[in-house]
């Protein structure tokens, strides 16, 4: 069973419909005994960080999740703010703290060229740096994206990176990739083809 | 580098893919979910998907509707048509929608848009504004489908609502709207100019040509029409291709084949 994280922050039955679509067992849920007993937990969402976490941590799930993913290393995947909830902190609506699992911040978009807007907004070329998991069998591929914050990674842990974007002048971490955790800042179960094949990569390089 | 987006809009009329002129809806064209197929097959870049049934008891029915075309539908998909509350919105995202487009009621109850915001973030939330000349030949912002003159100015409008936390402009010209006049240019260019946020122009378009002078003249940040993809086979691949050769930045157009079927019945997918 894949189990979808319900919190409330977005579109879960769009992602719902992408796993089902690909004949998979999915769920939306916040119960931690199923979410126990999943084969993999997908953190979606679209939103402010603070709200979110403040959602995960009204129902104990931040500690719940470190438990799951970091120390029984159960597959994730996080998509959009399911990818900066991973960094330490972000600076969305004042300082809040993120799970940690990445040394990372989460920062303002800021493109240098004017006519750029924010939020980024649509499709964009996305530039693979390591062409495994998530990456698997792409040489190019344009992604879907929508967010107005976005992950800046600290030197020791670049390697994480396995795609990256330009928006305006702005270099954007796409997706990254640390041992169990799987991470994408645009929209797969919204990426048309790319998307599918984006997670049907995620679901055989878990099951390899 | 970011693309510019290429948007059907499918007009629904108590349940019927309907032709729109001068937003009065006549031909009913067919039947939604099938132009859903097409249009996610077709290379869209985005799906808005309008309710303009009079009828409030067939509203359950557009809900059974956008229920099951999500299960079809991966690129974003936009609902709306007489949205006026947040219960409303959280019902549509249930449904798989991915945005809901809001018009009349954000001039009658400006707080629903921060209201929204604050609950969805700015990302999911489209303003809609249909503006048409009045008698001085100024543009005026129209509310009611066209029914009521507001006394808004399209620019300032768009403004404020930007400054409410939308996430786009959704910029339709009622005079425009089912002719074959092309965009309103200079009404598009002059919101989108004016705006930090993504303007997509509606309204006249005839031939692909109009998109291209919607991004190049206009300065859309994307552009949709209704009525022109429904008459020709692969209209949206075709429209997509077009604007490709015209040098426009857009997502190079791909037939994509949903793995599962069609089934007779809808509801029975999975």
């Amino acid at each position: 069973m894949i189990s979808i994280i319900d919190y409330k922050m977005g579109n879960t039955r769009s992602v719902f419909n992408a796993f089902k679509l690909l004949g998979e067992n999915v769920e939306i849920t916040n119960e931690k005994d199923r979410l126990t007993q999943a084969e993999a937990i997908v953190l979606p969402g679209v939103g402010s960080f603070n709200d979110g976490m403040k959602d995960l941590n009204q129902n104990g799930l931040k500690e719940f999740l470190t438990e799951e993913i970091i120390d029984r290393k159960k597959p994730y995947l996080g998509i959009c703010l399911g990818l900066e909830f991973l960094a330490k902190r972000s600076y969305e609506g004042g300082i809040c703290d993120g799970f940690g699992w990445i040394d990372s911040e989460i920062v303002k978009l800021q493109p240098s060229e004017k006519q750029n807007k924010v939020p980024h907004m649509g499709w964009n070329d996305t530039e693979i740096v390591k062409e495994h998991g998530l990456m698997k069998d792409f040489t190019a591929a344009v992604f879907y994206y929508l967010h107005s914050f976005h992950m800046k990674i600290n030197n020791s842990e670049k390697e994480v990176i396995t795609s990256k974007c330009n928006y305006g002048g702005i270099g954007i971490v796409s997706s990254i990739q640390k041992n169990n955790i799987y991470a994408v800042q645009f929209h797969p179960e919204k990426s048309q083809e790319n998307g599918l094949k984006l997670l049907k990569n995620f679901l055989e390089d878990i099951r390899k | 580098m970011l693309k510019h987006r290429l948007i059907p809009n499918i007009i629904l009329n108590d349940g019927n893919v309907v032709q729109s002129k001068n937003f009065i809806h006549t031909n009913i064209i067919g039947n939604a979910i099938t132009a859903v197929d097409f249009f996610n097959s077709w290379a869209s870049d985005e799906i808005i998907i309008l309710d303009v049934s009079r009828n409030k008891n067939k509203r359950k029915e557009f809900h059974q509707i956008i229920n099951n075309i999500s299960k079809r539908c991966f690129v974003p998909l936009t609902i709306g048509g007489w949205i006026s509350n947040t219960d409303e919105i959280s019902q549509f995202l249930k449904e798989g929608a991915d945005k809901v487009s809001i018009n009349s009621e954000l001039i009658r109850n400006p707080n629903l848009l921060s209201n929204a915001v604050k609950k969805f973030g700015s990302q999911c939330i489209v303003a809609s504004i249909d503006v048409k000349k009045n008698a001085k030949n100024e543009y005026e912002v129209f509310s009611e489908r066209g029914q009521s003159a507001t006394g808004l100015i399209p620019v300032e409008w768009a403004q404020k609502l930007e400054e409410l936390g939308a996430g786009e402009i959704f910029l339709t010209s009622i005079d425009h709207e089912g002719t074959d006049k092309g965009y309103d240019i200079k009404l598009i260019k002059n919101v989108a100019e004016n705006v930090s946020i993504p303007v997509i122009a509606f309204g006249g378009v005839s031939r692909w040509q109009h998109f291209v002078d919607g991004i190049n003249l206009g300065k859309a940040d994307a552009v949709s029409a209704a009525n022109i993809f429904h008459f020709t086979e692969h209209s949206v691949f075709n429209a997509k291709k077009f604007l490709v050769e015209n040098k426009i930045n857009v997502r190079i157009p791909q037939f994509f084949n949903l793995p599962t079927p069609r089934k007779p019945k809808y509801n029975e997918l999975f």
